[in-house]
């Protein structure tokens, strides 16, 4: 999983043995939804675990290491967020089971960290009272301090701490205040709470009247409500101004991508040219130099050149999740996902879908419902990922023309490129829905259930964790030019250059790569595509951005191109308008991706699903194509 | 474009659903129980109390959790474009209910604000 697009590397972390005399103590952050228990485990163990301001981030358990002030260690493991200890969805039961010790490959943890929302006590405080019964020691964690001190909120630690038995921390997760007073717990002997009256944990209006009790003893006063949420949400849920907002940056991010970006990857890409040209230079003519040049300089050098505008949209992504915005497109999506029988918590996952299919359908555990999870999960790849965004954007730049929409808007405001972008996104989109209108009118029909979605109040996006983002991206996508892709490039240069025949290798057409090209030609011929863009697609379905190192470096190899050959150009003389139609209606509907296929079994625990998934995209894309070239011709 | 469609419908239900209805709260307003109100007869500003919650245990009791506990208040906000679903106050926090949900939630009217 770790590979692909949209996750960077998760550390998989197992509990050593019994190293030193003590063993590192395990401690569980446990808490409500979007109260910040990633971020404050993130701050403990230095790791980067996804965080956002919306509801359902982690929905599994993560563990890490904290190094203790006094140099022992801790074992941290992060939980997805619950509202009480009665599991009704997946991520809840994997939260509930480490808990109480239920989770096979996890022991118990030997303390908790009680992570609240010290901005709604009232309601978060509810969550101490099964967390307590469990009689394991805990820190109470109030997060969000410098939230509760601007709005100017207040609370008494120490009587707090007196009324639940346990001590109180305030801190800020995000500003890295106060966290000493959870390193000092973990540092500490870490008693066991001091038994305190607590209410019967099914009765929950009795759970909620002792979180107020207690809230009043420790002389809580509930911040004034967001002032600046309210404002926003005035005009990004208004009926009109809403939507209008929406379509506007929706627009600015991909003019920015073509217009603003795009010179940043022809800096990229002439870099790329100059020491291609120096190495060839510089080596002598033999086939490790040919290996390098057409294999890494063409194939994965001209993947890699779109690593700007992959970070451009990650950039927009991270803004829209971290500053609360996503859980506002879920509202006003939600009628949409009604009407095809969905529940609009579906469209959080499938919103995620946009980076990466892989974590979009993990995420898919906060859906109750399995029926409705099954169907998300088997929707969520027709999401346009980033993968399939710079074979997008490699098409839309050789075949579409960079002009105005309309006669009076100049291109840099919207242009004919940039529509087509949106086009090929709402393509998706548009399919999904489709399919899930199918599905749950036929095999997966279920019953209602209810549409619980909290708002999350908005927050800046900080720097730093747009910056990580940003950085991780990168990591993840050179990683991945760096590994498949090259390997897949590699492959493909060897099936090029056998059979040997006379100590030469053979024309790139009667080479192994090319007879394999051809055999298959016959298939996609009726979709516009020759043997060339046939072997980009068989490399494809190991990563679809595979597709345009295949090509850079077909085109790299073919005797019959120039020299130093521009892909875009290459690939305007092997496909007609149709042709270039058909290529991108095959991308956004075929699962050409080995990490979703994989996922997709672990998650629906079967092969059933992914076959069912994988051939029913594919001939979706087969006769997309085929129509679109036969109609454009 | 679909949604533009069903937008103008429910828009319009609602203006010959609402005044009548309102009134009529107004002269049972000397019965001391209004079963009648639930959480979609609320107006973006209104509020009431939550009086019963008519829906499985299990929903229930997840209502129940994010602060839906008979004796709240409830604030009706913002909603998406046809005012389906809705954002409610409650308990200090914004939670978002779909129409068929906000329905089965019965409602005492407390205030309103003008």
């Amino acid at each position: 999983m770790s590979e692909c697009n949209g996750c960077p590397a998760a550390p998989v972390l197992e509990f050593p043995g019994h190293k030193g005399a003590v063993p590192p103590a395990r401690v569980a952050v446990i808490g409500p939804p979007n109260s910040g228990k990633t971020t404050l485990f993130n701050r403990l163990t230095g790791l980067r675990q996804k965080v956002a301001n919306f509801p359902g981030v982690t929905v599994e358990q993560h563990t890490g290491v904290a190094q203790l002030p006094d140099g022992r260690a801790a074992w941290v493991i992060d939980l997805p967020g619950v509202y009480g200890l009665s599991p009704r969805s997946e991520d809840e039961q994997i939260a509930h089971d480490v808990l109480t010790g239920q989770q096979g490959d996890t022991p118990q943890p030997q303390a908790v960290l009680l992570v609240l929302d010290a901005t709604n006590l009232g309601r978060h405080l509810m969550l101490a009272a099964p967390i307590l019964a469990l009689g394991l020691p805990t820190l109470v964690i109030l997060n969000m301090a410098d939230d509760l001190r601007k709005r100017r909120g207040h609370v008494d630690l120490k009587a707090l701490a007196a009324q639940l038995g346990a001590p109180v921390a305030l801190i800020s997760a995000r500003q890295g205040e106060g966290l000493d007073r959870v390193f000092d717990f973990l540092a500490g002997a870490m008693p066991k709470p001091t038994p305190v009256q607590l209410p019967v944990l099914q009765d929950i209006p009795k759970c909620r009247q002792w979180a107020g009790h207690v809230g009043n003893q420790a002389g809580y006063r509930a911040p004034l409500p967001p002032k600046w949420t309210r404002r926003l949400d005035s005009v990004l849920l208004h009926p009109v101004a809403g939507v209008l907002v929406f379509a506007a940056v929706v627009i600015a991010v991909f003019q920015t991508i073509f217009n603003y970006v795009t010179p940043l990857m022809d800096g990229v890409k002439w870099l790329f040219q100059i020491s291609g040209d120096w190495v060839a230079a510089v080596l002598p003519e033999s086939l490790f130099r040919s290996l390098l040049i057409d294999g890494v300089w063409h194939g994965v050098g001209s993947v890699i050149v779109f690593l700007p505008q992959v970070l451009m949209l990650f950039l927009f992504i991270g803004i829209l999740e971290d500053s609360g915005y996503l859980a506002r497109a879920a509202l006003i999506a939600d009628r949409t996902m009604a009407k095809v029988g969905l529940q609009g918590k579906s469209f959080i996952p499938l919103l995620s879908a946009y980076a990466c299919a892989v974590p979009a359908i993990m995420s898919t555990r906060t859906i109750e419902n399995k029926r409705d999870r099954i169907a998300t999960i088997l929707i969520a790849p027709f999401m346009t990922c980033s993968a399939r965004f710079p074979v997008y954007t490699l098409i839309v730049l050789a075949f579409v023309p960079n002009l105005p929409v309309l006669p009076f808007l100049s291109p840099k405001v919207l242009s004919t490129q940039t529509v087509a972008m949106i086009g090929l996104y709402a393509l998706g989109f548009v399919m999904a829905v489709i399919t899930a209108r199918l599905l749950k009118s036929s095999i997966l029909k279920s019953g209602r259930t209810p549409f619980l979605l909290e708002m999350p109040s908005y927050r800046w996006p900080t720097l730093q964790s747009l910056g990580l983002r940003l950085l991780d991206r990168s990591v993840v996508f050179l990683r991945r030019a760096g590994t498949v892709i090259l390997l897949v490039t590699v492959v493909l240069w060897v099936a090029a250059h056998v059979p040997f025949s006379h100590g030469k290798p053979p024309a790139l057409e009667n080479s192994l790569a090319g007879t394999v090209g051809r055999t298959i030609e016959p298939a996609i011929k009726p979709l516009g595509f020759n043997w060339k863009i046939g072997i980009g697609l068989i490399t494809s379905f190991a990563a679809r951005e595979t597709i345009i190192a295949t090509l850079g470096a077909i085109y790299g190899m073919d005797k019959a191109d120039e020299k130093n050959p521009d892909l875009q150009k290459a690939i305007h003389r092997d496909l007609t308008a149709g042709g270039a139609v058909a290529l991108l209606i095959f991308f956004a509907f075929a699962m050409q991706c080995i990490s979703t296929i994989a996922v997709v079994r672990r998650e629906t625990a079967g092969w059933k699903w992914p076959l069912v998934q994988f051939t029913y995209m594919s001939v979706v894309a087969y006769v997309g194509a085929f129509l679109a070239f036969h109609i454009i011709g | 474009m679909a949604r533009k469609k069903s937008k103008k419908q429910s828009g319009a239900l609602d203006k010959n659903f609402r005044h009548p209805h309102t009134e009529t709260m107004l002269q049972l307003s000397s019965n001391s129980e209004e079963l009648a109100a639930t959480l979609v007869d609320l107006r973006r500003g209104d509020s009431a109390t939550l009086a019963a919650i008519d829906l499985p245990g299990e929903d229930a009791r997840r209502l129940m959790e994010l602060g839906f506990l008979p004796g709240t208040e409830i604030t009706a906000g913002r909603s998406a474009p046809g005012g389906d679903p809705r954002v409610f106050q409650v308990d200090g926090s914004e939670i978002a209910l779909r129409r068929e949900t906000a329905r089965r939630l019965k409602v005492h009217r407390s205030s309103r604000k003008s």
